[in-house]
């Protein structure tokens, strides 16, 4: 059968007035809830991801000689690695120093962090409740939390960070400075 | 006449220090009669007999291609500033003054690692869309081959590219590639990321994504919903083969003109959100400390920027007489519309001639006859896009920032040419 030429024209129109979501193969796969838990690292400035568990000071002060002064040195300070305590209140100095403890915003980056890329050699190794401790030790160093503090899903979105207004999002562009 | 037997004064001078228009040339081969700029290679001896290659049968086909083992020294420069603890972190730059045109062959295309390149089975990789959707969604590397895929030609660049020149208070004497080498552009061809996003449907408080590679530092960024969704693609190849491990394979997320960082790598979870997730990418790195102790965030476009390739510092200049001065402009916002090159240290300039293709958020050639005397010259460029944005000198940027911030460096650069003809970086 011969198709007729102002056919093929409409037949055309039509597929492309659909745009790329009919045309589509869609092949994506229903992903399911266990799959998404286990992949889903992700923790939040308001804490959401946060796993179960808790950790102290004094465990992550014994957790971090063990796996973490070799590269970043004693208390965070003076290992090959990233500088991780000190610093704070430098940030406006002829002498910056940016630390995890002086620059970053918010604590719920430290657990996210070292629990997804930490240790170097063997990131992802880490317990939950190892992290929370590594996490309540390094903010300890400068009294961002007291010696006592146990850390969790409930306190650690809590924990003020020294540089948490620090910062100006140039996102949305009208924000630019 | 030939134009090479007509004399300087003939030509018309676009601006002081020798610099000459940028059409004195065009439509009539380029400068065979100039003298190169020395990469070191010596020159074989010439015999009077026919070349050897033609008296005896070559190699045999091959399979896969390989530069020629005269051009083993084009390499990337590897940059480990941690070795010793971490020796997958780091970068490797492309050496830009040993190339032209403006694609970067994919060997040489710069990586920067955080711990380590992944070497993924495409069998067993897959993409999850989650979050805020309607349905969360699995992709296969087989399903991704499936969908109707658009290239873009463009440019990636790391957002510490030229830190180098940020960092310290003297300018270093090493390489155009060693100091701006974190930039590379090629084509790039995959699914647009709107396509898996709409698949997955979209809900409506959604705002961000959360971007996450599969490599060990879990490499993750967070995007505005509304530019990935109409502009970053779900890359699989680069310049027409499956991208290289080291450029993300099987996928990475390109997001034209946009800091490199934000083009994730081995990407394997797009989580869609209503906020930023403050990762440690987008705060404790890749955030850019004032000297008012406040960090500017979220910084993603790279800025108008242009360098002079050749020449560039370490090379030598084979004695006065014709050069082409050759370079390297680009903008995140979009064309470049106009590179300007001074000769005299920004005293004039002179307009350079743009080679086609010029696209946006992608390399763009620019060159320009030089006629060098001899004496010593200080050579800048400056890049203006089509919104008319351009560059600051280096004292005017670095002003802007806290010490040792390196972030997003679009200074202008100057290469000062000594009377013996040899070419150091100089900061103006």
């Amino acid at each position: 059968m011969c198709t007729p030429r102002w056919m093929i024209g409409g037949l055309l129109a039509l597929a492309l007035a659909g745009g790329a979501q009919a045309e589509a193969p869609k092949l994506g796969v229903p992903a399911g809830p266990a799959l998404i838990k286990a992949w889903d690292i992700s923790i939040a400035p308001d804490g959401s991801g946060l796993p179960p568990g808790r950790g102290t000071v004094a465990q992550g002060a014994l957790l971090f000689q063990e796996k973490c002064a070799g590269c970043h040195g004693p208390a965070g300070v003076g290992g090959a690695a990233d500088r991780l305590t000190g610093g704070v209140g430098s940030l406006a100095s002829p002498h910056p120093i940016k630390t995890a403890a002086s620059y970053w915003p918010f604590a719920t980056t430290l657990f996210d962090y070292v629990r997804r890329a930490m240790p170097i050699p063997r990131p992802e190794s880490l317990s939950n409740d190892e992290v929370y401790a590594l996490c309540a030790y390094l903010l300890s160093v400068d009294h961002i939390v007291g010696a006592n503090t146990t850390l969790d899903a409930v306190t650690l979105p809590k924990v003020r960070m020294p540089n948490r207004d620090g910062f100006v999002p140039l996102w949305p562009p009208h924000k630019a400075w | 006449m030939h134009p090479y037997r007509r004399t300087l004064a003939r030509y018309p001078q676009a601006a002081g220090g020798g610099l000459i228009d940028r059409r004195a040339f065009l439509g009539a081969g380029l400068l065979a009669g100039a003298a190169g700029v020395a990469a070191g290679a010596p020159a074989a001896a010439v015999g009077e007999q026919l070349p050897p290659s033609m008296l005896r049968p070559g190699a045999a086909l091959s399979t896969y291609g390989i530069p020629s083992r005269y051009e083993a020294s084009v390499q990337r420069l590897i940059k480990r500033p941690t070795v010793d603890v971490s020796p997958g972190t780091g970068s490797s730059r492309t050496p830009l003054h040993r190339l032209n045109g403006i694609i970067t062959p994919s060997g040489l295309h710069f990586q920067r690692n955080h711990n380590g390149v992944p070497d993924i089975n495409p069998a067993g990789h897959r993409l999850l869309v989650h979050g805020l959707v309607r349905r969360p969604l699995t992709f296969t590397v087989d399903a991704l081959l499936r969908y109707p895929s658009i290239s873009r030609i463009c440019f990636i660049e790391c957002g510490g590219n030229s830190d180098v020149n940020a960092a310290n208070d003297e300018p270093q004497q090493v390489t155009v590639g060693a100091i701006h080498g974190l930039i590379s552009c090629s084509e790039w061809s995959g699914v647009p990321l709107g396509v898996l996003l709409d698949e997955a449907g979209i809900a409506p408080d959604a705002s961000w994504l959360l971007v996450e590679g599969a490599d060990a530092a879990g490499m993750s960024r967070s995007i505005p919903l509304i530019h990935a969704r109409d502009h970053a693609i779900v890359a699989l190849y680069q310049n027409g083969e499956r991208l290289r491990p080291e450029q993300g394979y099987p996928v990475r997320l390109l997001v034209p003109g946009w800091e490199g960082n934000i083009n994730v790598k081995w990407l394997h979870r797009i989580k869609v959100t209503s906020g930023p997730m403050e990762t440690r990418d987008e705060t404790s790195h890749y955030t850019e400390l004032r000297r008012d102790g406040k960090a500017l965030q979220f910084d993603f476009i790279m800025p108008v920027k242009s360098v002079i390739v050749l020449p560039s510092a370490g090379l030598t200049m084979q004695g006065p007489g014709w050069y082409e001065i050759s370079g390297l402009a680009w903008s995140g916002m979009g064309r470049v519309a106009k590179v300007e090159v001074s000769a005299d240290g920004g005293r004039s300039w002179a307009e350079a001639a743009l080679q086609a293709p010029v696209l946006p958020q992608c390399l763009t050639r620019f060159r320009l006859p030089w006629h060098w005397s001899g004496q010593p010259a200080l050579l800048q460029s400056r890049a203006f896009d089509e919104h008319g944005n351009t560059q600051p000198t280096r004292s005017d940027w670095v002003s802007r920032f806290a010490a040792d911030q390196e972030y997003h460096n679009n200074s202008i650069q100057g290469w000062g040419v000594t009377g013996g003809g040899e070419v150091l970086n100089v900061y103006t």
